[in-house]
């Protein structure tokens, strides 16, 4: 059995390491590029998500490379996500190839049902136990990449010799990879943690404190946004953002890596939204107010085109800007986006939350 | 008798639709101004538009401080002339308002294929929008029209405020605007009325898509090259009920802010990395290829002139940017010295 899985992020850090703690074979998709998104989008409804878009072209390449199960994340709610597993099957067998699906459906949905999935890949020995213990470590795994993720978008915006960061963001995920057992993963992590840090830095340099929020597969996914967060790392900008992978397949409501409790960020948000509306269309406002609390000098917000958790939120925003006086912008992406348009923008808006700080225009960005 | 040279900021703003470049003196007073279309070729439009720049100015002497550069070809242009900033457009247009008008509180621009609002209060930029997802093209659409409806584009203006009951057109799409006018046409109704109509479904479009959500305060300034249609203006007053304000230099305000930008920098004579007029006669060759230094197998445009590799960019890493231009733009062909105008009497 060889097993597939689209990607999100570095979420196939963790799953590389609970694939080879379970002894079931994964096909790794190669990394989503203009290719993946092509064949993607030639099979998908014109009017879906770019994440079913891409979703669709990891699961082709992974096919192509002789996986015969794919995994999809299921979920329920008002965004259409939940429904994803079962579209993209169904395209898939239209298309001819042959293959075992299996939806993995939230944690919370019921501990059997979960168990049940991981029980047909690895059967015979794998109790319930067994499974959380693997679980367990794969996640801790998971937690320390996101963490290292984090601090290198806090890091870059000081390095002072281009390229460094990302060096050294390259170096600390070699050194987890290699990590096995929990103390192991742990001791790694905060070596490489040490190792970003150790960055040449200049301290003094007045750098602009943006915050990212937004449909959380745009956010995961530096393809699906042309890098974003790496580009503006390098115009010298500190970014924290608001959803992690770890923090969002986490059972339960502590946000560990974006540092906030669910119950806080929701809190925040039911001024202006006081109910689920799916995705992260609330946890969008929530974060904002946050944010805009803690003096971030603006925001930017990441969609997928047609997204209507975050449409709403889009909405709602320019009472939340006036209100907590913090520029926020506003980015839809599909695969019609050009990469140019985009940078337009975004330096437009780092010129205007630059003016806003008295700092001046000529200079910054370019 | 030598008179001294005057002190200069050369701007230049290169669009998919126009070219434009300005020279503005040292208290951003407009000493000359070009308008001219890119016809898909930046290169060639920034080459003869700053031969055109030394034709208008051949009887002064001229010291460029400073050069700045936008537009969707900033990047290209910065290194061709050596821009001393290279900035997008949004900020461009919003420093050459509020140079011009320091009241303004809300600036309409409408280029060629892009839509912009921009939102200030107290001099500073707070809010703006650029139409996305769908280009618009309002500026290109109305020139579709005006050659299809055989008016020069010049004269739709004045047919328009002509109209004394404007059709409804419809406006969502220019694809639906299109056919819903011939049909207006077919039907009889007049050309005026239909322009006007048009007007005021672009009008519509641009309120409705790129406005929605952020407020209109007076004094309004409406700039680009579509703010010379008369049409769109009283369009515009009519849908707002504010006057609105159309700057002298509205088609070349993007050249205008960016020279502006140049000006800021306060540079000392010489000090510029403007490459001097003569790069008008130079050759540049360009071509692209794909990295493989990773999977996203960027494409990455190369400049050439003389063989001599002058920049290479489009990757997402900056790997190319870095290894021989850094700070693009900056970029010089040959050291600095004094650049002029010369008085070429030819």
């Amino acid at each position: 059995m060889k097993v597939t899985c689209p990607h999100m992020g570095h979420l196939h850090w963790m799953l590389d390491d609970l694939f080879g703690r379970l002894g079931v074979e994964y096909v790794k998709p190669p990394p989503t590029t203009t290719k993946t998104l092509t064949i993607g989008a030639k099979h998908s409804p014109e009017f879906a998500c770019l994440p079913l878009k891409i979703n669709i072209g990891n699961f082709i390449q992974g096919l192509d490379m002789g996986a015969d199960t794919l995994i999809m994340a299921g979920g329920h709610g008002p965004c259409r996500f939940g429904y994803y597993g079962i579209v993209e099957e169904r395209i898939l067998r239209d298309l001819g190839y042959d293959f075992r699906f299996m939806m993995l459906e939230p944690f919370g949905d019921g501990k059997w049902a979960f168990y049940k999935t991981f029980e047909t890949l690895s059967p015979g020995s794998l109790s319930l136990r067994k499974l959380w213990k693997i679980l367990k470590v794969s996640f801790t795994k998971g937690r320390a990449f996101d963490q290292i993720h984090k601090r290198t978008l806090q890091v870059r915006a000081y390095e002072v010799n281009h390229g460094d960061t990302t060096r050294a963001l390259r170096e600390a995920e070699k050194m987890l990879t290699q990590a096995f057992t929990t103390e192991e993963i742990e001791e790694a992590g905060r070596e490489a943690l040490a190792l970003i840090d150790n960055v040449e830095q200049d301290p003094e340099r007045r750098v602009l404190k943006v915050g990212i929020v937004g449909e959380f597969f745009l956010l995961l996914e530096p393809f699906s946004n042309f890098g974003l967060e790496e580009a503006l790392g390098h115009m010298g900008v500190y970014i924290e953002r608001s959803v992690w992978v770890t923090d969002w397949i986490a059972p339960g409501r502590d946000n560990k890596i974006y540092g906030f409790h669910k119950d806080i960020v929701d809190g925040k948000a039911a001024p202006y939204l006081n109910h689920n509306v799916g995705g992260e269309g609330r946890e969008t406002i929530g974060s904002i107010v946050l944010m805009a609390e803690r003096k971030f000098d603006g925001i930017i917000q990441l969609l997928p085109f047609g997204c209507m958790p975050e449409n709403i939120a889009t909405s709602i925003i320019p009472k939340v800007q006036r209100d907590h006086d913090i520029p926020v912008l506003t980015l839809a992406f599909d695969e019609q986006t050009g990469r140019a348009g985009v940078i337009t923008r975004v330096e437009a808006f780092l010129d205007l939350l630059s003016a806003r700080r008295g700092l001046s225009l000529v200079g910054t960005n370019a | 008798m030598d008179i001294p040279a005057k002190t200069g900021y050369l701007g230049i703003d290169v669009g998919s639709v126009s070219t434009n470049l300005v020279i503005l003196d040292e208290h951003a007073n407009v000493l000359a101004a070009i308008y001219r279309r890119t016809q898909g070729q930046p290169i060639k439009a920034v080459q003869e538009g700053l031969r055109e720049l030394t034709d208008l100015l051949a009887d002064q002497e001229i010291e460029v401080r400073g050069v700045g550069a936008t537009g969707s070809a900033r990047h290209l242009t910065g290194i061709i002339v050596g821009a001393d900033v290279v900035k997008n457009e949004i900020t461009a247009h919003a420093v050459a308002a509020s140079q011009v008008l320091p009241d303004v509180n809300t600036v309409l621009e409408i280029g060629g294929q892009d839509s912009k609002l921009i939102v200030l209060r107290d001099g500073i930029v707070t809010d703006f929008a650029m139409n996305s997802v769908c280009a618009a093209g309002t500026g290109s659409f109305l020139d579709h029209q005006s050659a299809r409806l055989g008016i020069p584009i010049e004269d739709f203006g004045t047919y328009a405020v002509r109209s004394e009951s404007p059709a409804h057109i419809a406006g969502r799409c220019s694809v639906f605007a299109e056919s819903d006018m011939i049909h207006k046409q077919q039907v009889g109704i007049v050309v005026e009325d239909i322009i006007y109509g048009l007007c005021h479904a672009l009008v519509r479009n641009y309120l409705n898509n790129l406005a929605k959500g952020k407020e209109i305060k007076s004094p309004v300034v409406f700039q680009g090259g579509v703010a010379a249609n008369a049409g769109m203006k009283r369009a515009f007053e009519d849908a707002l009920e504010i006057e609105v304000t159309v700057p002298v230099h509205h088609n070349v305000m993007g050249a205008i802010g960016s020279a502006i930008l140049a000006m800021e920098l306060e540079l000392e004579p010489g000090e510029t990395s403007f490459n001097s007029f003569d790069v008008s006669d130079l050759v540049y060759e360009t071509s692209t290829f794909n990295c493989n230094g990773c999977s996203n197998t960027c494409e990455i445009v190369r400049i050439k002139v003389d063989g001599k590799t002058l920049a290479r960019w489009g990757g997402r890493c900056g790997k190319w940017e870095n290894e021989d231009s850094p700070g693009a733009g900056k970029k010089r062909l040959r050291a600095g010295g004094k650049t002029r105008i010369k008085a070429s009497v030819r």
